[in-house]
């Protein structure tokens, strides 16, 4: 009778202001949405053009969404972090809530803010730099899309339901076993880090499979935009790395579900084998979302300063060379494990090796606005930002990468600017870069310039402002994950200042939102398809691009494909693509991979909080899924050439 | 008897400059998954061999492994590997009727293999050598299991492809479907192989 | 990569599997190989595991040349690049693991 209460205290997370006010906030936020959809008879809509659509433009921008909103919320935990270390002794966050915050925010910045951030850039401008129509399997591609939106809920629900993971992004046992994490907040962590995860696996496939077999005729490897390039390093390191990151998973789910003992204390298990995998895929990882927006600053930094990218072949050879020099590098995010010298110096070396591959691409880029003619725009602001801030980092690594010396460094603040310094400096940077510079592409507007440049000052500057502090605060001793410091220490100051610079990041981030929204009603039409003067093939179609892409597939006969297509035409030399249009082959929606992923998602549901019946109900509607698509038969259609005419002339091309 | 619809054949030419037809797409995004697949078993089989002397209080592998179980599954899991090609090798040659019997065969095989791993679990799990007993034997279930678990994925996946076979003929899509599930299963003999190698054969020489 | 039907069945002679003949009896002397040497204790413990690994990689091979057809593609083969990447990282995994977690073992 009386177990209703106590029953629904333990399932929903109760007792705390700030959780309640995000309760009251979702509730309204949802509701909003659903009013909105129902008055406005969008529901139709929603469905038919976004949540069944396999149309990479569509599944990129929706990406792109899902991060800036995960940034926001990761935002938000950073802001709260900073607030509670601003002063000695605060009373703002209690200790259990600051380790959920630190847990989720690093999570959700590396997992679900960094990748699908990633994967949008990869689907927006992938295909169309390749000349191709889509990607390899687009109705793949939607799978992965919506397993990681599931999966990302999944986590995210913890909030409110269950009460959020507290052992850390990392998530090392036996922290995270039962008896010391013994509420659902964990599960929720690995279920939904699984979910997504095999969302990226199969991105990494799909993406592999995009550049190396669906290349234009005449776009050889060679001829690539490095961005393609940086992509494809990036889908080989995720194919052979993430593996790893699910079995990690997976085999601390078993111990925490199933009471086995991979890395319990008791019983034989051996607690540092868990960290030996997490970081056999951590480490890959942090190239997995930095290779990206190298690419993306390659091309942002040919295009604004008017010249091919400079060593364009050093460029490919330095980004493979990462890809597989990280593959060696996992153990010196545990050399205080004391493995031996032995082990300690071999990852020592390998690591110090890939700061050259990575060393050359800034010279490269040095090199290619040297005498450039060099347009400051906001992407190209993001992208020479992105320099210093990168060469910092990478220095910092560096010194981490001596192993005597890390004992000093690790898990102390300097550890914790050092990696900002890249992920922030590097990630975030190309990320934002990449966005204004796709943008007009994706919505055929461009971003306010003006607030877009406010937008990144704030961003830039706060950012030197909270994080140079912290390295000296990590030579003064201060952790990471404390939750409190006394007033003696001398870190005062420093902790203060950095708080400071948390905010004006804060502001960056509003003004780039203000930006958003300023621009959807005044931003400047992109009527040309071609805004910025570019120099690969996207910019070669009109803004947005017609859901099919090409109307004829391009042939490309030089690196920079399009500038070299505009040369021509200067010269009077080009001819006007003859070839007559013929009817394309094209995917059809599918509601199957939300259903699929819907189905994934109850079934962690129902694992997190061990309800078998749940969790069996949940994998048969997985394996229905499968079967409906094995058995499907007609995936796909052809458009028509009278409808290509008819879109093409509606587009001012014929 | 084959059928071939030349229409169903146009249809999955992508006119896209190089022509390749959606099933070497399929097949070689199939090779990456499976590239991609050896990674999530050697991390298994690396969490095995270091964990296999942490034995606790449980058995030892020399106390627990059976050496006529292991092999018995072992030749059998190579036979439906054999059995599986046959069916392709029919399948390139247009015998439908062939390719749908050698199918059968080997998912009778596949069978008796997941009986007899799942009466080894069994039998050992009675005599108490649970999961939750050690390090050793966590490592174990969940390796082997892993596998079995790839089998009997297979073995559903493979009937589903045999209904369509049989409805269908050799026309379109099933050719490629039927290929790839091959590889499948014989990138899940490669593992075996490997588990008897490292766990059973390498468990009893200890 | 051809999967349609080819040759036609009718007339001529029945296509013979030789190489997948070829294959499984090469995979079935290889397993026997490893049971007896291991049964028999054939060689001293560090001899035997090398031994018996050796016959696994073949194994392998024998998988992929007769069954799995790894030559067969179209355009470069970079099915059998990534193939050979797993395999090194493999190692990696494999051998890394066991020298990094061996730390500290002969304190046991
Ligand atoms: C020049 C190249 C780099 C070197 C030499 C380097 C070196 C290191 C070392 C030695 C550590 C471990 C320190 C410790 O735990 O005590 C570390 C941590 C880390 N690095 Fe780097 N790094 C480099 C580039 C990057 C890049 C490009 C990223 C991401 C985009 C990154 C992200 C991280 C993260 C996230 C951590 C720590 C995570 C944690 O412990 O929670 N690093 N780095
Ligand atoms: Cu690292």
């Amino acid at each position: 009778m009386n177990l209703e209460p106590t029953y629904a205290t333990h399932f929903f997370v109760t007792g705390d202001p700030m959780i309640y006010a995000a309760d009251v906030s979702i509730l309204l936020v949802s509701a909003a949405i659903v009013f909105v959809l129902t008055y406005f008879k969008k529901w139709g809509w929603l469905w038919r053009e976004w949540l069944t659509t396999v149309d990479h433009k569509k599944i990129g921008i929706m990406y792109m969404i899902a991060a800036l909103l995960m940034l926001f919320r990761g935002g938000v935990d950073a802001l709260l972090m900073r607030t509670q270390l601003a002063l000695p002794n605060m009373h703002f966050l209690q200790p259990e809530h600051y380790n959920q915050i630190f847990t989720t925010h690093g999570t959700l910045m590396i997992l679900f803010m960094a990748m699908p951030f990633i994967f949008a850039m990869m689907n927006i401008a992938v295909p169309l730099q390749i000349g191709a129509r889509d990607v390899a399997f687009p109705y793949l591609n939607a799978v992965s899309f919506w397993l990681f939106f599931f999966g990302a809920l999944l986590f995210n629900l913890s909030f409110v339901i269950g009460g959020s993971p507290d052992a850390g992004w990392t998530s090392y046992p036996p922290l995270a076993e039962v008896p010391f994490s013994p509420g659902p907040g964990e599960n929720f962590y690995l279920l939904g880090l699984q979910i997504s995860g095999i969302g990226s696996i199969a991105t990494g496939i799909n993406f592999f499979v995009t550049i190396l077999k669906m290349r234009a005729p005449g776009m050889t490897l060679m001829r690539m935009p490095l961005f393609c390039w940086s992509v494809l390093a990036t889908t080989i390191l995720i194919i052979f790395a993430f593996p790893v990151l699910t079995v990690a998973l997976a085999l601390l789910l078993i111990d925490r579900i199933a009471g086995a003992h991979f890395f319990s204390i008791f019983d034989g298990g051996n607690p540092m084998m868990y960290v030996n995998l997490f970081w056999m895929w951590g480490h890959p990882e942090v190239y997995i979302v930095v290779l990206p927006a190298f690419g993306i600053f390659s091309e942002v930094v040919a295009t604004f300063s008017r010249k091919r990218i400079f060593g364009y072949a050093s460029m490919v050879a330095s980004m493979m060379a990462i890809a597989i020099i990280s593959y060696f590098t996992w153990v010196h995010h545990f050399f205080t494990m004391g493995a031996g010298p032995g082990v300690n110096s071999f990852f020592a070396v390998s690591t110090m090796i890939i700061a050259i591959p990575t060393g050359v691409k800034v010279f490269n880029w040095l090199m290619t606005m040297y005498r450039g003619r060099i347009r400051m725009t906001v992407p190209m602001l993001w992208t020479v930002g992105f320099i210093p801030n990168f060469a910092i980092g990478g220095a910092s690594g560096v010194m981490l990468s001596v192993a005597p010396a890390d004992y000093q460094y690790h898990n102390s603040y300097f550890l914790i600017a050092h990696f900002h310094q890249v992920l922030i400096g590097g990630t975030v940077f190309g990320m934002l870069a990449g966005m204004y510079y796709w943008w007009p592409k994706m919505f055929g507007f461009m971003l306010d310039e003006r607030l877009g440049r406010w937008a990144f000052w704030w961003f830039n500057a706060g950012f030197y402002v909270c994080f140079l502090p912290q390295y000296v605060l990590g030579f003064m001793g201060m952790t990471r994950r404390i939750y409190v410091y006394p007033a003696h220490m001398g870190w005062t100051e420093w902790n203060f200042i950095s708080t400071l610079g948390a905010f004006m990041m804060g502001v960056g981030f509003l003004l780039l939102v203000a930006d958003i929204l300023y621009s959807i009603r005044h931003g400047e039409r992109d009527v040309t398809g071609d805004i910025w003067d570019g120099r690969t093939l996207e910019w070669s179609l009109p803004s947005p691009a017609p859901h099919y892409n090409f109307a004829r597939i391009p042939v490309v006969t030089a690196r920079d494909a399009w500038w070299a297509m505009k040369e021509a035409r200067k010269r009077g030399e080009a001819l006007p693509d003859a070839r007559p249009l013929a009817p394309i082959h094209m995917p059809k929606n599918s509601g199957l991979p939300f259903l699929l992923s819907l189905s994934f998602f109850v079934a962690g549901f129902g694992l997190v909080f061990n309800w078998y019946m749940l969790a069996v109900a949940g994998f048969l509607g997985v394996g229905l899924c499968l079967l409906l698509r094995s058995f499907a038969e007609d995936k796909a259609y052809f458009i028509p050439v009278e409808e290509i005419a008819r879109t093409e002339a509606a587009l001012g091309r014929v | 008897m084959a059928v071939v619809h030349e229409a169903s054949d146009a249809f999955n030419v992508r006119e896209h400059g190089h022509h390749h037809d959606e099933d070497a797409l399929r097949i070689f995004g199939f090779w990456i998954f499976l590239t991609s697949d050896l990674i999530l078993f050697a991390c298994l089989f690396a969490t095995y061999v270091i964990l296999s002397n942490h034995t606790g209080s449980g058995p030892t592998p020399a106390d627990m492994f059976d050496v006529p179980a292991f092999t018995a599954e072992t030749i059998i899991l190579l036979t439906s590997s054999f059995t599986c090609g046959l069916a392709t090798f029919a399948m390139h040659h247009g015998r439908r009727g062939l390719m749908l019997t050698w199918l059968i065969v080997t998912l009778l095989l596949g069978l008796a293999f997941v009986g007899l791993e799942a009466s080894e679990f069994t039998r050992n799990a009675l005599a108490g050598a649970t999961m939750q007993r050690s390090a050793f034997l966590s490592a174990f279930y969940t390796l082997v299991g892993t596998h079995g678990c790839h089998v009997s994925f297979g073995i559903l996946w493979m009937t589903s492809i045999l209904i369509q076979a049989w409805r269908k003929g050799l026309a379109g899509e099933i050719p490629g479907k039927v290929f790839i599930v091959g590889l499948y299963w014989h990138f899940l003999d490669v593992v075996w192989v490997f588990i008897f190698t490292v766990v059973y054969l390498m468990g009893v020489m200890r | 990569m051809a999967l349609h039907p080819s040759s036609a069945p009718h007339g001529g002679k029945r296509p013979f599997p030789w190489s997948h003949m070829v294959g499984f009896i090469l995979s079935i002397v290889l397993t026997v190989a490893a049971l007896w040497a291991v049964l028999a204790r054939a060689l001293h413990p560090g001899p035997l595991t090398t031994f018996i690994l050796v016959l696994g990689v073949l194994q392998i091979v024998v998988q992929l040349f007769f069954f799995m057809h790894i030559t067969e593609s179209e355009g470069p083969p970079w099915h059998a690049w990534m193939l050979m990447l797993g395999f090194v990282f493999v190692v990696a995994i494999v051998a890394g693991s066991i020298w990094i977690m061996s730390f500290g073992t002969e304190a046991y």
